[in-house]
């Protein structure tokens, strides 16, 4: 019985998660994909890992018992990068759209909380918080957007 | 496989073989629409059978592919997966009658798609499946059927204003998904086993913390998946924006299926005798920040996600007291709020037609334009706040009874529902007085012609009416029914604290919660060397789930997608 961890292996997935989680705060809708893949490419590292220390193929009459590999985690990792590559083209795509559709990549505000923001501002700040306030609603999201656009 | 057993499987076949026919046919609307309608209906036959079955004999597993458990994967129908299977696939008909309907005064009844009825058959399948499933890894696979299946639906026709929200959901749900594959990992290092009803024996073995750790991470996964607070931001922002069926759907449920997923879990794998402070907390938390959120909005439909982000802290509260009584208000709970928040997304969708606008401010008199909505507003609503005699009073009765039974903290907790449901009264109330009395309000002409969100016309067919009246009938008979119907929850409640009558019906009598075999820390499951006889499919996708040997003979594995 083996308890030791690979060491090699645990840093590895921590670089793994840190970095994808890193990726995931940042504003660029193809960072936060990068996030995504990383982050899935570690999480399928670990369901790897968590079959213990690599043995030999689990094949019948080939190999002793005790010499061969967990297969379980394997066929887990195997659905599981299936289903990470998937939703990887979908988040793609749907990245493209939203290119198309807005004309940049960036994940764009909230409209509740750019008002919240607009309201603890000092007076003088106001003036576009206020066209927001009469108009609820996830509506004017775009608007809002090319507002502060223009601020800039 | 005895018949009963085959059963098991159907809801979860049925409709993905729905998909995959109405797929076929897509160029025919009306092809297309039977068959949703004919699924969903034969599921719900199924589920009521399942449930009268289970609750009569114990739960029924199907072992699929004839692998025992814990080495195969099992679907278990027991009395609180029936239970909400039926209620869940009740909703989801109501639901795909109002979308028909509103897709044909929409496009015409000639136009057919690609993508609406098949998805919407999918993401029925992935819902089944998380009910039934006796298996983490399962569990997870039927979550991924169900949020892409939410992705595609969410982001369908979208446009540049509704593209953020539905970004916000899939990125936030992507990463849950990850989570929940990271918790699979290590729970699978940690016991070797990712069968539930094995797993609640193994995990006895395990040292406090680890426990703790691997419980703590599965509250987060799904507390994402429920909306609890504080992990509910994504909800009232991605929500609203959907089209009414949509929303209705998602909010009936899919968050449920995580309040699902949480309870199975923490009474089964992680059981308490006191309650959870934790959750707890969670609970009283989520009520008070929901229903304050809600009191605060203009836009009916995020005022209604608040509100069920509210009433997912009713759900947690009676889980966290961690008793018989507690599980069962839950049961309770989810199968009236199922109902009756789907209910209310519905019937906003017929008076944002009429209105043309989400602002309530700028709504009025509807109750003399539209006597029929302010009745099928009424209801719900009334249910919704828990006035007697309706389902909602029914539920949180049980909540109360089951938080005034479990000493200070409990009672502590009853007493934040009490404020909440009266907060929850003074917001369906605010939207009544805005809405439906008042002066009539002329409806504003549509913005956007091209969105499925605000259509502005008063152009809506009978069967969406029928749809949302249907619901509306639900709940009604629920509350006629609650006797029985507590019947059922408090007996699924005293099940799933009990835990002997899953594992016995999963793993054979006596196997289930007796102390853990040998557990190694690396997740070598077992070394159960010396009988190890392996012939398995290498690198099959299919693999059977659950560590240890695998039987000799090779057969055709359910293969998850």
């Amino acid at each position: 019985m083996n308890t030791t961890i690979n060491l090699t292996m645990a840093i590895v997935l921590a670089v793994l998660y840190s970095v994808g989680f890193y990726l995931l705060m940042q504003r660029s809708l193809m960072r936060i994909l990068i996030g995504i893949v990383v982050l899935g490419h570690g999480a399928n590292l670990l369901l790897q890992v968590s079959g213990g220390p690599p043995g030999r193929a689990p094949i019948l009459d080939a190999v002793l018992p005790e010499q061969i590999t967990d297969p379980l985690p394997q066929a887990l990792a195997l659905t599981a990068i299936v289903i990470t590559f998937a939703l990887t083209t979908l988040l793609l795509a749907l990245g493209y759209r939203s290119w198309v559709l807005v004309g940049h990549d960036e994940v764009q505000d909230d409209v509740e909380d750019r008002r919240i923001a607009d309201r603890l501002k000092p007076k003088g700040a106001m003036e576009e918080g206020t066209a927001d306030e009469t108009e609820a609603g996830p509506e004017d999201t775009a608007d809002s957007h090319e507002l502060e656009e223009g601020r800039r | 496989m005895t018949p009963l057993q085959a059963f098991v499987t159907l809801p979860v076949l049925l409709p993905m073989l729905g998909a995959a026919t109405s797929v076929v046919v897509s160029r025919r609307a009306s092809a297309q629409r039977v068959i949703g309608v004919v699924t969903l209906a034969l599921v719900c036959v199924v589920a009521g059978v399942l449930l009268v079955s289970a609750d009569a004999n114990g739960p029924i597993v199907a072992e699929l592919g004839g692998w025992p458990a814990p080495m195969g994967i099992v679907l278990v129908a027991d009395r609180m997966s029936a239970l909400l299977l039926l209620i869940s696939t009740l909703v989801t008909l109501a639901v795909l009658v109002y979308a028909i309907d509103q897709r044909i005064s929409d496009y015409g009844r000639e136009t057919a798609s690609t993508t609406f009825h098949p998805i919407f058959l999918l993401l029925s399948t992935g819902v089944s499946l998380a009910y039934l499933t006796g298996d983490l890894f399962t569990l997870f696979v039927a979550f991924e059927i169900m949020l892409a299946s939410s992705y595609v639906l969410i982001t369908r026709r979208t446009s540049a204003s509704r593209i953020r929200s539905g970004m916000t959901y899939v990125i936030v749900s992507l990463t849950s998904s990850l989570l929940f594959l990271t918790a699979v990992g290590l729970v699978y290092a940690a016991t070797g086993t990712v069968n539930l009803a094995d797993l609640a024996g193994r995990m006895g073995a395990l040292p406090e913390g680890l426990r703790a750790v691997l419980a703590l991470v599965l509250i987060v996964v799904f507390g994402i998946k429920a909306a609890i607070v504080p992990l509910h931001f994504w909800l009232p922002d991605s929500y609203p924006n959907a089209p009414a069926p949509v929303t209705a759907l998602f909010a009936g449920l899919l968050t449920k299926v995580g309040i699902y997923a949480l309870l199975r879990t923490q009474t089964l794998i992680f059981p308490q005798d006191s309650p959870s402070t934790l959750l707890l907390v969670i609970a009283a938390v989520t009520m008070v920040v929901g229903a304050l959120g809600a009191v605060a909005q203009d836009d009916l439909n995020r005022l209604l996600s608040f509100l069920l982000v509210s009433h997912i802290g009713f759900m947690v509260f009676g889980l966290a007291l961690h008793t018989p009584d507690g599980i069962a208000g839950t049961g309770l709970y989810v199968v009236h709020h199922i109902t009756v928040q789907a209910t209310l997304f519905l019937v906003s969708g017929l008076i944002t037609r009429r209105t043309g606008t989400v602002s309530i401010s700028q709504m009025g008199g509807l109750a003399q334009q539209a006597p029929h909505l302010a009745v099928l507003f009424a209801v719900p609503a009334i249910t919704l706040a828990g006035l007697p005699p309706t389902s909602g009073f029914v539920a949180k009765l049980a909540l109360l009874q089951a938080g005034a039974g479990a000493g200070v903290p409990g009672e502590l907790v009853a007493a934040v529902v009490v404020l909440a449901s009266l907060l929850t009264l003074y917001a369906v109330a605010r939207v009544w007085v805005r809405v439906f009395w008042g002066a009539p309000k002329e409806p504003l002409a549509d913005d956007d012609p091209n969105d499925e969100l605000v259509v502005g016309t008063a152009r809506s067919a009978r069967g969406m009416y029928v749809g949302a009246a249907s619901l509306v009938g639900v709940s009604v008979v629920i509350a006629l029914f609650a006797g029985p119907l507590s019947g059922v929850t408090a007996r699924a409640g005293q099940d799933l604290h009990d835990r002997r009558g899953y594992t016995d019906a999963v793993l054979g009598p006596g196997a289930g919660t007796g102390p853990a075999a040998t557990v190694s820390a690396t997740g070598r499951p077992g070394d159960l060397d010396g009988e190890l006889t392996v012939r398995t499919a290498g690198g099959d996708a299919g693999g059977p789930p659950g560590g240890g040997p695998v039987p000799a003979a090779a057969q055709p594995l359910e293969v998850g997608p």
